[in-house]
């Protein structure tokens, strides 16, 4: 204990003067971060090179020929495929539609929840639960909901009768907007919490300075509560708009794509690609990276956003 | 904004008494609107809860009751569907349905089946399916859990060269899409033989929660005070003593949070378990949806299925609640 005192203080400082010291904390340090490296590098990096090549093939997982180099074929097949373009228009539209009423939604319900009242925090918890939910399963139990002979929602609405009311999942104008209503509910409680976040860090003085200047709702609302929130819900819009390029589980589970391809999001075309029909490991590595570079484009985005909020 | 600019700018926050009189004032109106917010907040929060509800209610329902025109509210509540998930049954004919009836020594999945005629042959797929959930989910977490922490401190106490580029990549591997990682991790699994497999999937979903875990301890261990290490190196601890003795106790609510987080999303994964079990290892998420395809829609036994996988995640999401703000923006955003 008491010949180690003076060395101690040394290697706080990271960069002091106890040489035989910072080698241990490198160590440490090395050894600490060695797991979680070794682990992305086995199951992202390595991936991620693999099917960069298999993307420049024709190869096929169930076929017995070895994977022949094709170019750039796979790529150029993909950008002039209509169908292609057609699926990512759907799943652009689906992101923005989900995105906005998201954030509406998410905003208002954190205005009324902003200000505490008696089981306020019960309430909001209870808001919150459906984006905790699995989606696959939150997928199949609003099967049963837009059902359109058996299921609640169609009553719900005034459409008692059976025949001329909607068939949510069964028509094609209308299988896009049931995907996105599930969606809305899963994840307006998302953007709710993060508003929830950036009203409650909203200065007391500065309604107080607009109260004094009797200025009305609207004038606050905009000069105030919106700006002090806008970072915060920036970073949710970004989050979701992520998360809504990337959607897969509730598509699948609620349409699987149909009726016919009208709601063939990217991910599902991609999935079919890969994994059913003819199981095209090439041409779908490449839809892969496609997808990978709009998401990377879009998260990007996200980082910086996320960056700015965390420094400010 | 010009009545009052030129001349509380001496007051100030001395002036507060006046301003409070004046908040005070519009606190009456204030209160029935902040009412009236309650009733809607309270009324929003129940109708979002609806198809939670619904699905509950069929899963106690028969399979006539659960399809019914229009949909019944009321119903006698039957436990058929959980029978219908739990085991696979076989048609009766009339002969064996009036002695099955005869015998007094059924048990009470036998009794339930013979309702709608049926007899059970046995244990389905799901409680494994269940299992394998629980299997994976939990030793998957226990992995990132750990490597995340140890990564965690390391982030957040020594100076990592290329720290922000590395937490950076860290973070966008969860980004990427599930299906596109997928296919390579497929072919590399079919070449090592881990598709299908507990040790695959807990080799994936470790991955997956570690960039998650690694982000949100970073946040809590950045949290405590780097001074309570610091006396202790001083009093003669080694930099994992401190760790160990210092930095974890301190540490248990950010591990905890993080835990219950990486259990949810393995639970709920459904992308790589679809794609890379079939059998084996299959775990309940992509299961749920396939009862759907055998003899018709038993949207009892899907409902009381879902409704199993469901409850553990909102008991969870209620102890969580404190920490949900931090676990669903990677730590990024503490306050609120």
């Amino acid at each position: 204990m008491a010949q180690t005192n003076a060395e101690p203080i040394a290697q706080v400082t990271p960069r002091g003067a106890g040489g035989r010291r910072q080698m241990s904390d490198r160590r440490i340090v090395q050894l600490f971060i060695l797991p979680t490296i070794i682990l992305l590098i086995l199951m992202n990096i390595f991936p991620l090179i693999y099917s960069l090549y298999l993307s420049f093939t024709n190869y096929s997982v169930i076929s017995t020929d070895p994977p022949q180099w094709v170019g750039i074929q796979n790529y150029v097949d993909i950008l002039s495929d209509t169908d292609f373009w057609r699926n990512f228009g759907i799943t652009g539209t689906y992101a923005l539609a989900s995105v906005t009423l998201q954030t509406v939604i998410g905003f208002v319900l954190a205005l009324l929840l902003r200000t505490k009242f008696r089981g306020s925090g019960i309430i909001t918890t209870m808001i919150l639960v459906p984006m905790m939910l699995s989606p696959i399963v939150v997928a199949v139990f609003w099967r049963l909901i837009f059902n359109p002979s058996y299921g609640i929602l169609n009553p719900l609405l005034g459409f008692t009768n059976i025949n001329t009311s909607p068939e949510w999942l069964g028509e094609p104008g209308l299988a896009l907007l049931a995907i996105v209503i599930v969606d809305v509910w899963m994840w307006s409680p998302f953007v709710m919490l993060l508003c929830l976040a950036g009203l409650s860090a909203i200065p007391e003085y500065l309604y107080e300075a607009a109260a004094i200047d009797r200025a009305g709702g609207l004038f606050v609302f905009f000069r105030i509560t919106l700006p002090q929130v806008l970072p915060l819900l920036l970073i949710a819009v970004l989050f979701r708009t992520i998360e809504a390029f990337k959607q897969f589980d509730l598509v699948q589970g609620l349409t699987a794509g149909g009726p016919g391809d009208a709601t063939e999001t990217v991910s599902v075309q991609l999935y079919q690609l890969a994994f059913q029909g003819q199981f095209n490991t090439g041409l779908s590595s490449a839809l892969a990276y496609i997808v990978l570079i709009v998401i990377i484009a879009i998260s990007n985005l996200y980082i910086r956003a996320l960056n700015r909020a965390r420094e400010g | 904004m010009a009545v009052v600019s030129g001349a509380p700018r001496s007051g100030g926050p001395r002036q507060k008494v006046v301003i409070s009189t004046r908040v005070d004032k519009v606190s009456t109106g204030a209160r029935l609107t902040s009412n009236v917010r309650a009733a809607i907040a309270i009324v929003i929060a129940l109708i979002m809860l609806i198809p939670v509800f619904w699905m509950a209610m069929t899963a106690f329902k028969t399979r006539p009751d659960a399809v019914a025109v229009p949909p019944l509210l009321f119903f006698q509540p039957s436990l058929e569907g959980f029978v219908s998930l739990l085991t696979d049954r076989r048609q009766l004919n009339p002969e064996e349905i009036a002695a099955a009836k005869e015998r007094t020594d059924l048990d009470f999945f036998n009794q339930v089946a013979l309702v709608r005629g049926q007899t059970v042959l046995g244990v389905s797929a799901f409680p494994g399916q269940l299992l394998n959930s629980l299997i994976i989910a939990g030793v998957s977490t226990i992995f990132s859990v750990a490597f995340g922490v140890l990564a965690a401190y390391a982030f957040s106490r020594f100076p990592v060269p290329g720290k922000d580029d590395l937490l950076f990549f860290i973070l966008s591997q969860r980004m990427l899409p599930p299906v596109v990682v997928t296919i390579p991790i497929f072919l590399m699994y079919r070449q090592l033989g881990l598709y299908d497999t507990h040790f695959g999937m807990i080799l994936l979903y470790t991955a997956f929660n570690l960039s998650f875990s690694v982000w949100l301890l970073k946040g809590f261990i950045d949290e405590i005070p780097r001074e309570y290490e610091e006396a202790a190196l001083v009093d003669g601890y080694t930099r994992l003593q401190a760790f160990r003795k210092i930095v974890l106790p301190q540490a248990t609510t950010g591990i905890a949070a993080t835990t219950v987080f990486s259990l949810i999303f393995s639970w709920n994964e459904y992308a790589f378990a679809l794609m890379l079990t079939s059998d084996v290892a299959r775990t309940a998420p992509p299961s749920i949806p396939l009862v759907l395809g055998t003899g018709g829609i038993e949207w009892a036994a899907i409902a009381a299925g879902s409704l199993a996988f469901l409850i553990p995640v909102v008991i969870v999401t209620f102890l969580l609640r404190k920490h949900l703000l931090r676990g669903v923006t990677f730590g990024a955003i503490r306050k609120g």
